[in-house]
């Protein structure tokens, strides 16, 4: 066992708080009741002794974990408690789980976001649970007069072998929550792990599959009323005034009037929105009522001047400039396209590259394009507030509890300790929900109402709201000596309002004259983080390039990038580069060999790519048949490397959903603008893969290996691109450089 | 205004909405059954897909006026217990990633079930195309559904 100094929050370690029957969070009862798993028999306690802010423990056994994190699809809800189960040592089938409220003082990071939770959790999660154990340990040695030393512990019991006594965890529980928190705790070996590396089912699936209330759009309160917004049609537009007397007498219909989202002088935070600050409000008593107004109100806009406003940006606050004018998706083709001969930023430069590329006998040169996408989560924005003078409680689907509770507070004037943030089940996030708007503006409006509200997004007001993935574009260049050696590459690449350019990231690193350059745009369409950002462009674009210039250097493409992992390993260019290459080609070779890459059959069409981004590895070869001139994607073959695997069919699952949303937004998925209306907002113009669409199977295989765990939620979805576009070429002959591939050029026949 | 006489997961129960109303917001607002989701309100995601009379429907697109006496099931009251072979098959393969779209996606898998025990890909994935999900449990819910006609 390895002995680590405990680091766990003083305040996590409440004394013996023996609350009876429904716990001690009782004010998140609404999201706690009867959270069991399908194996679930024992009956609720009597009493729970609270051991730390992480677990309380029942008189009967029954242990409850809280998942400190919000749970957007990535199934940490399950896989965080396994965690502190496994160095607890507890019986899966006695743990229930809750989710955790918004609690800074025990728990670090409640964040869902840039795929860290299990990362970032791994070393508190741990400790929580060896704490936990060591208590009990010591409590079950007070109580039997025997060594803590010669105490075991295994599936939730107490065994001192040489007087026979054991114990489950319920009866040394009371005595357990009495004890000092150690100053040092054993973790388990690797080798050791019970729960963790076994597959266990998701905590909410008995829920899920009955229609139980678990989203923030399923929340409700007494005398709550329904709220919905009306947002300027175009980027570029801002509210000017609204003749509300019709719409006030509509049945069921409250109030209506305007609100802005912050206040003129207040210094943005990330997580705050950039689109729309006064919208139109419609509040009455139900959603249909409310649906109803809000087609009838008449909302006059004006154009918006240019504005500049204060940021909290990681380096400190900045001004940041959002331009005036109303925005065509043509205008931005043609403006991204002017950038290739304007001069742009270099973010990294090995060697000589321009020398190179004169001396080169072959250069390839090609430009791929991705179009804005919305997120789309499947429940749209939404959240619940209860606003009172003296409290303000705050329940819904939110990625980001902890910022956003600073930007309510602010707006609200309401000091942080009067804000209870409560998190739903998120139907999806994908980075969407990272940006809370929607949780101040339905603070404000239960403020202004004096009452329960709900807030909902319709489809339209969530498609068109903005926080969009970025439109990009990069041209890439490689240059070949005479006999097809990579002598000197070259990217440049930018977007509207971002770069997609990660400098340091191979094939940087394995290349002697190596060029990277930058540009942005600036626009008023707002973007966000949408999952994998950047990675979910570049990567695709560069994986294409990479099979492009194999194919002309007339080499193998997984042969022709592990050579250049092999440069990189032992002889590596640059100091920054972010990537570790032996893991790298781990994810190839092991991609290689499940694949049977070298010997493919007959009316297969096959693809490869690999990446790295949010610490994990990640390598694909998809197989395209082509039948009645369509092409079918038969068989995904992805191999992975995120460390140690907590659960590890729920993260094939997350792998398996990564590769399908790729696939989906790469192939049929766009956002467009004329003159900065949204062109798509709702699913009749916005295309999402559909079921026939999906891969045909799916094999997703996990290098086994003891590193610390990094996330899964982003890195399965952008090198997927890659393999899909290069798998294409081989069934049709055409590259595909301008997603969504469905409009770029002709589909395969 | 107007009063409606529903049966709804076998019991009758009595509303008194706009007759325009679609029943997805009767069941979410006024009957308390948000198992059935609201995902786009154009029957485009399939998110709020409920039985009537058995068959698969779109409940955001359908005025609780032309319900009639037909008989609307719910994902709450397609079993006791989360006991009916989709169901199980849903918990079996551990389908869900956010779940939002599942019970849409269930009850037009047990639907498709009633009348074809035995569906081909091609079969279900036509009568799956119109529940879109965004986390990408396509291939998961294609192989329950297929647990599911075995028993």
């Amino acid at each position: 066992m390895n002995k680590v100094k405990t680091s766990i929050g003083r305040r996590s370690f409440i004394k013996r708080s023996t609350i009876a029957g429904g716990g001690i969070m009782l004010s998140f009862n609404w999201l706690a009741s009867c959270d069991m798993t399908p194996n679930q028999v024992k009956a609720l306690p009597k009493e729970w002794f609270k051991i730390n802010g992480f677990l309380k423990i029942g008189e009967n056994g029954l242990i409850t974990i809280m998942s400190p994190n919000p749970e957007i699809g990535q199934n940490i809800k399950t896989s965080m408690p396994m965690i502190v189960a496994e160095e607890l040592d507890a019986n899966w089938d006695d743990v229930i789980v809750e989710q955790a409220p918004l609690n800074t003082s025990i728990f670090n990071r409640q964040i869902a976001g840039g795929s860290q939770s299990i990362r970032q959790g791994w070393n508190s999660l741990r400790m929580a649970g060896a704490t936990a154990r060591a208590m009990l340990v010591e409590a079950a040695a007070q109580n039997w007069s025997v060594n803590q030393n010669e105490i075991i512990t295994s599936k939730g019991q107490l065994i001192h072998k040489a007087t026979g006594n054991i114990s489950g965890f319920g009866p040394m529980a009371s005595l357990a929550s009495e004890m000092k928190v150690p100053k040092e705790v054993s973790l388990k070996e690797i080798s050791d792990f019970k729960i963790i590396g076994t597959s266990r089912k998701n905590v909410d699936g008995a829920k899920i599959i009955t229609g139980q209330p678990l989203y923030g759009l399923d929340y409700s309160a007494d005398k709550m009323l329904i709220a919905m917004i009306i947002h300027p049609p175009a980027f570029g537009m801002q509210f000017k005034s609204m003749d509300t007397s019709q719409i006030k007498s509509m049945p069921g219909i409250k109030d209506v009037f305007s609100i802005k989202t912050q206040l003129e002088d207040y210094t943005k935070q990330w997580c705050d929105t950039d689109s729309f600050n006064e919208i139109a409000v419609i509040v009455g008593e139900t959603t249909w009522q409310v649906m109803q107004a809000k087609k009838e109100l008449e909302v006059k806009w004006e154009l918006a001047p240019e504005k500049t406003e204060k940021v909290q940006g990681w380096a400190g606050e900045f001004k940041a400039t959002i331009p005036s004018g109303l925005e065509s998706s043509s205008d931005h083709m043609k403006l991204m396209a002017s950038m290739e001969n304007k001069k742009a930023k270099v973010v990294r430069q090995d060697g000589n590259p321009e020398a190179m590329f004169k001396k080169a006998v072959k250069v390839v040169e090609r430009t791929y394009t991705c179009p804005y996408l919305a997120h789309n989560t499947m429940e749209p924005m939404n959240f619940f507030a209860d606003v009172t003078d003296d409290k303000a409680t705050l329940v819904g689907p939110i990625q980001t509890p902890e910022a956003m509770e600073k930007s309510v507070s602010s707006r609200l004037g309401m000091p942080l300790e009067k804000i209870d943030i409560q998190m739903t089940r998120m139907g999806g996030g994908f980075g969407r929900r990272l940006y809370g708007h929607f949780l101040t503006e339905a603070a404000v409006i239960s403020k202004t109402m004096k009452s329960p509200i709900k807030l909902i997004y319709t489809r339209e007001d969530d498609m068109s709201q903005g926080s969009y993935r970025p439109t990009y574009r990069a041209t890439y260049r490689a240059a070949l000596d005479k006999n097809n050696n990579l002598i000197a590459f070259h990217v440049k690449a930018g977007g509207i309002p971002e770069s997609p350019i990660a400098a340091n990231r191979f094939p940087a690193g394995a290349i002697d004259h190596y060029l990277a350059e930058s540009w942005e745009l600036k626009s008023n369409i707002s973007v966000g983080a949408f999952r994998a950002p950047r990675s979910n462009f570049i990567a695709g674009a560069e994986q294409s390039f990479l099979d492009e210039v194999a194919e002309i250097a007339e080499k193998d493409p997984i042969q022709f990038r592990l050579d250049l992992l092999q440069k990189a390993k032992e002889n590596p260019v640059g100091k920054d580069n972010d990537y570790d290459a032996s893991r790298y080609a781990g994810v190839l070779e092991l991609v290689r060999e499940k694949s049977n890459w070298d010997n493919s059959s007959e009316g297969i069409h096959r693809g490869v790519s690999a990446y790295f981004c949010h610490n994990s590895y990640v390598a694909n070869v998809l197989d395209i048949k082509v039948e009645n001139g369509n092409p079918i994607i038969d068989k995904i073959y992805c191999t992975v490397d995120c460390g140690i695997v907590i659960n590890p069919d729920a993260a094939k699952n997350l792998s398996e959903g990564g590769l399908i949303d790729g696939i989906g937004h790469a192939f049929y998925s766009s956002m467009s603008f004329k003159d900065g209306v949204p062109e798509q907002q709702n699913f009749d113009k916005y295309r999402l893969i559909r079921h026939s669409e999906a891969p045909k199977k799916i094999q997703v295989d996990f290098v086994k290996n003891e590193i610390s765990p990094t996330g899964l939620g982003e890195p399965t979805f952008p090198p997927v691109i890659g393999a899909l576009a290069n798998a294409l070429y081989r069934a049709s002959g055409r590259r595909y450089y301008n997603q969504p591939f469905i409009t770029d050029k002709q589909i395969v026949g | 205004m107007e009063q409606f006489l529903l049966n709804v997961n076998g019991k009758n129960l009595e509303v008194n909405v706009d007759p325009n109303t679609p029943i997805l917001w009767v069941l979410r607002d006024h009957l308390n059954l948000v198992g059935t989701k609201y995902g786009c309100g154009i029957a485009q995601c399939g998110a709020c897909t409920i039985h009537l009379n058995g068959a698969a429907v779109r409940s955001c697109q359908l005025p609780i006026s032309s319900i009639g006496k037909n008989k609307v099931t719910t994902i709450e009251g397609l079993s006791e217990n989360g006991e009916h072979p989709v169901q199980k098959a849903w918990l079996e393969h551990d389908v869900p990633q956010c779940g939002y779209c599942q019970s849409g996606q269930i009850m037009s898998a047990s639907a498709l079930l009633e009348t074809n025990t035995n569906p081909s890909d091609e079969e279900i994935d036509s009568a799956m195309n119109g529940n879109i999900c965004r986390c990408g449990t396509y291939t998961r819910i294609k192989a329950a559904i297929k647990t599911a006609s075995k028993s």
